[in-house]
């Protein structure tokens, strides 16, 4: 038997159609060896957890570029506190400088933003696993 | 906590109840394989018997996804409890694989189970796993189970194995009525969906596959009960999807009154026993070929002195 691949859930949440940036970061997953399963555009935190449930994905990587994601990377993640998954959510695309470390206190694992290597975003990606399935963000 | 640090047995029960998260964890198990696997096997084959398994089938872009996602909508409307399985290729280089499937099925009521499988480097359409992911799902109480397959071509029709009815999806503009006379993909068809039928060349393709059905008739080959009905759908719009419906619960109809039910599930008994064996006995081989008493015919073969075929008969004849 072949290791077990991790399997991270990207997708646009919310009303943004930039998807050229989420399609090349899927194309690096998949090159890196990682199953991608790609949900497209206008998701919203429901449809996303269950997405998650369904398919026990490791990880989830939102595709920002709207400047929602002070709203929507925190409703992503009360949502899934909500339904007692503890999948660490990586948030790719335009985030301010300034942003980063309101989204590090909410709980965000990681922010990618433009000009990442493949290497940068699979590293980050396998890092963000690793580091919750070590138990690195238990939840009740 | 983590459902990767409850016991199996916990975690099967919860899926038993219904427990989305443990149904989720449960697929993975058996994607993964090994003893978990056949654990959970040992807990779902029984229960999942009552689910109508509903393979579907077809060339890359032939609208798989797109239909599947309407057929759900229609069998929940129906007040059936449907679940997918929707395969999508590993890629052989690196393992990795981009599974799309649930972009065409962003409008399926959440209360349908979508799980995306990868090959993970099987070919034939289907993944190992699947019967095993179909089992987990029915046990769960789903029903119908839809399995759809990779884009295939002609000959990968692994999918016949795993359902107890095909559904092939062709569209306009496929080929000719020599294509349709080929052998593969069209002779497992239950029923034909002709997608797309809104665009230029969909009674000719209609045509084709009636061509081919009377053929089937003529030699012989065809099921004298069950002639398959050809579906005209524009799965964009939503047309023709009640027929599909029907026409699949007819077929469900037709192999329980027929007991060609029975049938199609010892053949399914028979391919997953010997997809089984293979495995373990290809592991087994592979294990004695290793062995020192094999050096010297490993030797000879290499250097030309003893024939492939006859070397090989002194590895497998001892079990025959």
């Amino acid at each position: 038997m072949p290791p077990a691949s991790s399997r991270i859930v990207l997708a646009k949440l919310g009303l943004d159609g930039h998807d050229r940036g989420i399609k090349v970061v899927a194309r690096m997953l998949r090159d890196a060896g990682m199953e991608v399963i790609y949900l497209g555009l206008r998701q919203t935190t429901d449809s996303i957890v269950a997405a998650v449930e369904q398919e026990d994905a490791d990880a989830i990587g939102l595709s920002m570029h709207n400047a929602g994601h002070l709203t929507l990377g925190p409703a992503m993640l009360a949502a899934l506190d909500e339904a007692g998954l503890d999948v660490p959510v990586i948030i790719g695309g335009i985030v301010p400088d300034d942003d980063r470390p309101i989204l590090d206190d909410a709980g965000v694992a990681a922010v990618l933003g433009p000009g990442a290597s493949a290497e940068e975003v699979v590293t980050t990606v396998r890092a963000a696993i690793d580091f919750a399935s070590a138990g690195g963000d238990e939840t009740a | 906590m983590s459902l990767r640090q409850v016991p199996i047995d916990q975690v099967i029960e919860r899926a038993l109840n219904g427990d989305r998260r443990a149904i989720g964890r449960l697929l993975s198990l058996v994607e993964r394989g090994g003893d978990d696997a056949e654990t959970i096997e040992t807990a779902t084959h029984v229960r999942a018997r009552d689910s109508h398994v509903i393979g579907i089938t077809g060339a890359p872009g032939a609208g798989k996804s797109t239909m599947v996602a309407r057929l759900v909508a229609a069998f929940s409307a129906a007040d059936r409890r449907p679940a997918v399985v929707a395969v999508d290729p590993s890629s052989p280089l690196t393992g990795g694989a981009i599974l799309g499937d649930r972009v065409r099925m962003a409008e399926v009521d959440t209360t349908a189970f979508i799980r995306s499988v990868a090959t993970r480097g099987h070919s034939g359409g289907l993944a190992l796993s699947v019967p095993g992911s179909a089992r987990v799902l029915a046990a769960a109480g789903f029903d119908p189970v839809i399995i759809e397959t990779v884009g295939v071509g002609q000959v990968e029709v692994d999918v016949t194995a795993a359902a107890d009815t095909t559904v092939v999806v062709v569209t306009p503009g496929m080929g000719d009525a020599v294509q349709a006379n080929k052998a593969g993909l069209l002779e497992v068809a239950d029923i034909f969906v002709v997608n797309k039928a809104d665009l230029p060349g969909a009674s000719d393709a209609r045509r084709d596959l009636e061509l081919m059905l009377e053929l089937s008739h003529v030699t012989g080959q065809e099921d004298a009960d069950h002639r398959p009905p050809i579906i005209m759908v524009n799965s964009l719009e939503g047309d023709g999807i009640d027929a599909v419906r029907t026409a699949i619960a007819e077929h469900r109809d037709h192999l329980v009154t027929t007991d060609r039910l029975q049938e199609r599930r010892r053949k399914r008994a028979r391919y997953e026993m010997r997809v089984r064996a293979e495995l373990a006995f290809g592991a087994h081989l592979q294990r004695r070929l290793g062995e020192p008493e094999f050096a010297a015919t490993v030797d000879s073969v290499a250097q030309g002195d003893d024939t492939p075929a006859a070397a090989a008969r002194k590895l497998w004849q001892p079990y025959a």
